[in-house]
C-alpha cells in the first residue's frame, strides 16, 4: 500500500523548506500560494506586527498631541481620524491576526496533527484578512480616513455627518476581513474536534488549545452580528437604505446592539487565548504541571458563556431602565469568578515549581497583576451607578488597555519568545528580552495607570484638548513619556527578532529544556509534515511525560510511511484580490468593477471545483534524510 | 539575592546603568508628587458637590476598597512565590507535580462569590433609585438640547431659554429631559452627576442636585465629530434667592446699548447674527444658533474659552479655527465691525 502512494507523487511536488533554489520571485510565489497552516500562521503574525507598527504610530501621535494643554498638533478632525484608525487596527489587525496566527502555527503541533482542516479555507482566510486590512488602510491614500470611533455610532458615521468615502473603507475592509475571521474560526474548530492524535481527548489538550478553540467559537457566534451590521451600515450609506438614523426613522441603538454583541464577546476572543499562552508558559518554567487543569477548561468555558451575554454594560448610560442596567451589571461581576479561579491557579502552579526567570516567563509574570488590575476596575465598571461616572472616560481607556495591553500584548509577546525557537529554530537574546519586558513593563504601567487619575478627574475619552489647571496636565505628560518608553521597548522587540532570525543560537527541539506538549518533541523549525510519524498520547502534557516515565521520545501511532500533503494553490490569493476589487469599487459605486470582482470570486470557486486535486506525498527516504537516524 | 536581581534584569554587569537608572527615577518621583501637590482638580468624582455624584461616589469607594484588597492578596501571593520557588542553579530535577486542590479551588471560588455580592447588592439598589423622575414641591425641570457642538436648556416653567451655562439652585432636585438636535451626546458634570447619553430620535432623562453653590465644568462624553473635545459647558449652581433673581433678570433681561460703538455692534448683529441667534426682549430670534440672551454675564466664550475681548473676537472671526466642525460660519467682518459686535456682546446683561 505505502509503496503504491509513494508512485502517485506529481511532478508538481513543490520543494521541501530546505531545498528551494527558484530566487526572489519564486520565494514569493511559494509563500503567495502556500496552504501549509505554519507559513500562514507566520504570515498573520506578520500581518499582526505590522498594523502593531502602525497603530502604534498613530497613538505616539495622539500622545504627543495630548502631551500638554491646549495643545494645536492634531486637532479636531485629523485627531478623530486618528484615534479611530488606532483602536480599529490594533483589534482587528494587529491583536486577530496576532492571535490567529499563533493558532496556526502552535495548534496543529498541540494536538499531534498534520495541518488543519481546511488547508484551502486557511490560506483564504489569511489573504482575506491581508487585503480587508490593506483596504482599511488605504483610506489615507483616498484622502480621507474614518472618524467616528472603532465603535462608528450612527448617526455619526452616516453619510450624513461623515461625509466622505473614509467610513466606507471602514465598512468594506471589515467586512472583508471579517469573513476571513469567520473562516479561520469554523477552521480551527472543526479541527481541533476531528483532527486530535490518538489519546488526545478533550481533557487532555493544552490549555492554549483549549483557549484557541473556545475563541473559535466565541468567533463563529460573534462575528455574524458585526457581519449583519456592516451589511446594514453600508446599505445606509451607500445604496440609502435606513436602518440607524433617526432623522428617518431608523434607530441608532439598533447599530449599538448589533455592534457590542459583536465588540464584548470580542474582548474575550483575543484574551482568552492570552490566558492559554500564560498558562502554558507559567507551567513550562515553573517545571510543573498546571494547577487545577479541569478547573482552568472550565474557566475558560464560563468566560466565554458569560461573555457573550453582557454587553449591554457599553450601553448603561444609554437610558435602557434600571431593571436591564441592574441585570447587565450582576452579570457582568459573574465575570470576575472565573477569571480570579484563572488567577490563582497561575500562582498556585508556580507555587512549589522551580521558577527559571527566562523571558517569556517574565511576560508572563508580568501579566498576572497587570491583569487583575484590568479584571478589578472592569468589576468597578460594571457597577452601574458608577460606570454612569467612569463610561467613556479615561477610565475606561485605561481598564480595557490594561485587558487589550497589558493582558493581550504581554503574553502575545511572551509567546512569540516562547514559540520562536520552535518557529525559526534559532533563540532569540535573552539579555535583550529582558530589556525588552523591562521597558515594556514600565512604559505599560507608566502610560496607562495614570490615565485612571484622568479618567477619576473628569477626562473624557476621544478629547484632542483639555483646559489647563483643571488638574489633568500632570496624568497626560506621565502617559506620554510612558508611551513613548513603549515605543522603544516595541523596537528592542524588532531588533530581537531581526538578531533571531539572522545570529540566534541553534535551538534544540526542546530548547527551554522543560517543555510538556508535543510542539517541544519535534526538531526545530518544524518540518513540512510535522510529525514523521502520528504520536499515541498517554495523558495531559504528553511530552512531559515520556520524557519522565517514557523512552525520551514520542510513542509513535502508526508506521513510518509516505504523508499525504495539500498540493499549494494561488486561487485564496486571487479570490481574496477579487474580494478586494469588490470591496473597493463598492465604495466608489463601480459596480460594474464589484460585479468583476466577486465574478474573479466565483470563477476561482468553480475551478476550485472542478480541479480533482490529490495533493501529493512526501517519500519515506526524504523523512528519513530531515528527521535523521532516528526516524 | 545578586544573581536573582541578574536573572531578572538579564546577565552582565549593569551596575553602574542601574545606579543611574535609580537617579532618575527618584528624580522623576520627586518630581512628580511635587507637581501632584499643586494640582486642583476641578472635575473630579471624588469631590463631589451634589446628591447623585456622592451615592456614586460612595459605591465607587466601595469597590475601590474590595478591589485593593484583592489586588493586594495576589500581589502579595505573587512575590512571596517568587522568591521562595525560583530554581537553584542546576537544579533540572523536575519538581512534585501537584494536579489541584478542591478545598483551594473552592475557597478561590467562594471568597469572590462573597466579595462581589457585597458590591452587587448596592449596585442594583442605587441603579433602580437614580433612574426615578423626582417629584415633590422643590422640583426644577429643564430641557436640555445637544447640538453640534453646543448646548442648549430650556426652563419651561419659566419660558426662558439659555446655552452653554446651566443655572440651578441648590437644595433644589433638576429634572433634565436629554434630546439631540443630530448626533449622539453625552451629559456629564463630573462633580455633580454621572452621565446619561443624548439619543437622536429619543428623550432621554436624568435628575441631579447640587449640594453647594458653585461653578462645575460639564462635559460632553460621547464622541460626536471634531469638536468633540471642547464641547463643554458651565453649571452655575446658586443659592435659591440669587437663583430667582437671575431667572428675573433673564426673563427681563437688559438689551439696549450702552455705547455709540456697541449700538454700531448691534446693527452688525441684526445684519449677520441674528438669522442664527436670538436674544430675549428682542427682535432677534434665530434658533439655528445659542441662544445669546445674558451673554455678557457668561463666564466662557463657545463654553470652552475664558470670556475675554480677544477671545470673543478670535471666536467671532473664524470659530472653526477654536472649534473644529463648528457650524457658525466665519463672517466676513472688518475688525472694527468685530470690536462693535463685542462690545454689544458685553452688553446684553
Amino acid at each position: 500500500m505505502a509503496k503504491k502512494l509513494e508512485e502517485v507523487v506529481t511532478p508538481s511536488t513543490p520543494a521541501l523548506r530546505s531545498g528551494s533554489k527558484k530566487g526572489v520571485w519564486g520565494w514569493i510565489y511559494e509563500w503567495l500560494t502556500t496552504v501549509d497552516h505554519k507559513r500562514i500562521g507566520m504570515i498573520y503574525m506578520t500581518i499582526g506586527i505590522v498594523y502593531l507598527a502602525v497603530g502604534g504610530i498613530q497613538a505616539l501621535m495622539m500622545r504627543a498631541q495630548l502631551a500638554s494643554p491646549d495643545n494645536e498638533l492634531f486637532t479636531g478632525n485629523f485627531f478623530n481620524q486618528l484615534m479611530t484608525m488606532h483602536g480599529t487596527n490594533m483589534i482587528f489587525f494587529a491583536a486577530m491576526p496576532l492571535l490567529f496566527g499563533l493558532f496556526n502555527y502552535i495548534v496543529p503541533l498541540q494536538i499531534g496533527a498534520r495541518d488543519v482542516a481546511f488547508p484551502f479555507m486557511n490560506a483564504l482566510s489569511v489573504w482575506l484578512t491581508f487585503f480587508g486590512a490593506l483596504l482599511f488602510n488605504i483610506c489615507w491614500f483616498f484622502g480621507d480616513a474614518p472618524a467616528a470611533g472603532w465603535f462608528a455610532y450612527a448617526p455619526l458615521g452616516l453619510k450624513t455627518y461623515s461625509p466622505g468615502p473614509g467610513m466606507d473603507f471602514y465598512v468594506l475592509g471589515l467586512q472583508i476581513a471579517g469573513f476571513g475571521t469567520l473562516m479561520g474560526a469554523i477552521n480551527f474548530i472543526v479541527t481541533i474536534l476531528n483532527m486530535r492524535a490518538p489519546g488526545m481527548t478533550l481533557m487532555r489538550m493544552p490549555l492554549f488549545t483549549w483557549t484557541a478553540f473556545i475563541s473559535s467559537v466565541l468567533v463563529l457566534f460573534a462575528f455574524p452580528p458585526l457581519t449583519i451590521g456592516l451589511f446594514l451600515y453600508m446599505f445606509e450609506r451607500i445604496f440609502g437604505g435606513i436602518f440607524f438614523d433617526a432623522a428617518l426613522g431608523g434607530n441608532p441603538i439598533l447599530w449599538q446592539h448589533l455592534f457590542w454583541i459583536f465588540g464584548h464577546p470580542e474582548v474575550y476572543i483575543v484574551i482568552v487565548p492570552a490566558f492559554g499562552m500564560v498558562s502554558e508558559i507559567v507551567a513550562t518554567f515553573s517545571n510543573k504541571r498546571v494547577f487545577g487543569y479541569p478547573t482552568m477548561v472550565v474557566a475558560i468555558v464560563l468566560i466565554g458563556f458569560i461573555g457573550m451575554g453582557v454587553w449591554i454594560h457599553h450601553l448603561f448610560t444609554v437610558g435602557l431602565g434600571g431593571m436591564i442596567n441592574a441585570i447587565f451589571a450582576v452579570a457582568t461581576m459573574l465575570v470576575g469568578i472565573p477569571t480570579g479561579i484563572k488567577v490563582f491557579n497561575w500562582l498556585f502552579t508556580m507555587w512549589g515549581g522551580k521558577i527559571k526567570f527566562t523571558t517569556p516567563m517574565l511576560f508572563a509574570i508580568g501579566f498576572i497583576p497587570t491583569f487583575v488590575i484590568a479584571g478589578v476596575t472592569g468589576v468597578m465598571l460594571a457597577a452601574a451607578p458608577a460606570d454612569y461616572q467612569f463610561q467613556d472616560s479615561y477610565f475606561v481607556i485605561a481598564h480595557f488597555h490594561y485587558t487589550l495591553y497589558g493582558g493581550v500584548v504581554f503574553a502575545v509577546v511572551g509567546a512569540l519568545y516562547y514559540w520562536f525557537p520552535k518557529f525559526f529554530g534559532r533563540m532569540m537574546h535573552e539579555g535583550l528580552g529582558k530589556w525588552n519586558f523591562w521597558t515594556m513593563f514600565i512604559g505599560f504601567h507608566l502610560t496607562f495607570f495614570p490615565m485612571h487619575f484622568s479618567g477619576i478627574f473628569g477626562m473624557p475619552r476621544r478629547v484632542y484638548t483639555y483646559n489647563p489647571g483643571v488638574g489633568l496636565e500632570l496624568y497626560n505628560v506621565l502617559s506620554t513619556i510612558g508611551a513613548y518608553l513603549m515605543g522603544v521597548s516595541v523596537v528592542l522587540l524588532v531588533i530581537n527578532i531581526l538578531y533571531g532570525l539572522t545570529k540566534g543560537p541553534k535551538a534544540a527541539n526542546d530548547p527551554w529544556g522543560t517543555g510538556r506538549t508535543l510542539e517541544w518533541a519535534i526538531p526545530s523549525p518544524v518540518p513540512e509534515y510535522n510529525f514523521a510519524q502520528t504520536p499515541y498520547v498517554r495523558g495531559l502534557d504528553a511530552w512531559f511525560i515520556e520524557k519522565t516515565e517514557g523512552k525520551g521520545k514520542l510513542q509513535a501511532a502508526e508506521p513510518l510511511g509516505p504523508i499525504h500533503m495539500p498540493s499549494p494553490s494561488i486561487l485564496p490569493f486571487i479570490m481574496a484580490f477579487g474580494m478586494f476589487i469588490a470591496g473597493l469599487s463598492i465604495i466608489y459605486h463601480q459596480f460594474f468593477f464589484t460585479i468583476i470582482g466577486l465574478g474573479i470570486w466565483a470563477i476561482c470557486m468553480v475551478v476550485r471545483s472542478m480541479n480533482d486535486d490529490e495533493g501529493y506525498h512526501i517519500p519515506v527516504e526524504k523523512i528519513r534524510s530531515i528527521e535523521g537516524e532516528g526516524a | 539575592m545578586k544573581k536573582f536581581f541578574n536573572e531578572l534584569l538579564g546577565k552582565g554587569d549593569y551596575r553602574f546603568m542601574r545606579r543611574r537608572a535609580l537617579v532618575v527615577l527618584m528624580t522623576a518621583l520627586i518630581l512628580v508628587v511635587l507637581t501632584g501637590c499643586q494640582q486642583e482638580y476641578k472635575m473630579s468624582i471624588l469631590d463631589t458637590a451634589g446628591t447623585v455624584a456622592e451615592v456614586q461616589k460612595s459605591l465607587i469607594w466601595l469597590s475601590i476598597y474590595i478591589m485593593s484588597f484583592v489586588v493586594t492578596v495576589v500581589t502579595v501571593i505573587l512575590i512571596y512565590v517568587l522568591i521562595r520557588y525560583r530554581r537553584k542553579p542546576g537544579d533540572d530535577t523536575p519538581p512534585k507535580q501537584v494536579e489541584g486542590s478542591t478545598l483551594l479551588e473552592v475557597v478561590w471560588v467562594l471568597v469572590p462569590i462573597i466579595l462581589l455580592a457585597i458590591l452587587a447588592v448596592p449596585t442594583v439598589t442605587t441603579t433602580f433609585s437614580l433612574e426615578k423622575v423626582q417629584a415633590g414641591d422643590n422640583i426644577l425641570n429643564v430641557k436640555v438640547t445637544g447640538a453640534q457642538f453646543w448646548w442648549q436648556f430650556e426652563y419651561p416653567d419659566y419660558g426662558i431659554v439659555t446655552a452653554q451655562e446651566l443655572h440651578i439652585p441648590t437644595g433644589t432636585k433638576v429634572n433634565l429631559e436629554l434630546e439631540t438636535r443630530d448626533v449622539l451626546h453625552s451629559f456629564w458634570i463630573p462633580r455633580l452627576s454621572g452621565k446619561t447619553d443624548l439619543i437622536s430620535g429619543r428623550t432621554n432623562f436624568m435628575w441631579l442636585e447640587a449640594t453647594e453653590p458653585g461653578t462645575y465644568i460639564g462635559k460632553c462624553a460621547e464622541l460626536c465629530g471634531d469638536g468633540h473635545g471642547v464641547m463643554d459647558f458651565l453649571v452655575v449652581a446658586q443659592e435659591p434667592a440669587d437663583f430667582e433673581q437671575w431667572v428675573a433678570n433673564m426673563k427681563n433681561p437688559q438689551t439696549e446699548p450702552t455705547s455709540a460703538l456697541s449700538e454700531q455692534g448691534q446693527q452688525v448683529f441684526a445684519q449677520s447674527c441674528a438669522s442664527c441667534h436670538a436674544v430675549a426682549g428682542t427682535d432677534f430670534a434665530g434658533t439655528a444658533g445659542p441662544d445669546l440672551t445674558g451673554f455678557g454675564n457668561r463666564q466662557k466664550v463657545a463654553g470652552f474659552w475664558d470670556q475675554t475681548d480677544e477671545n470673543m473676537a478670535k471666536w467671532i472671526k473664524d470659530p472653526a479655527s477654536m472649534k473644529p466642525g463648528s457650524l457658525m460660519p466665519a463672517v466676513p467682518l472688518a475688525d472694527e465691525e468685530i470690536e462693535a459686535l463685542v462690545a454689544y456682546l458685553k452688553d446684553l446683561k
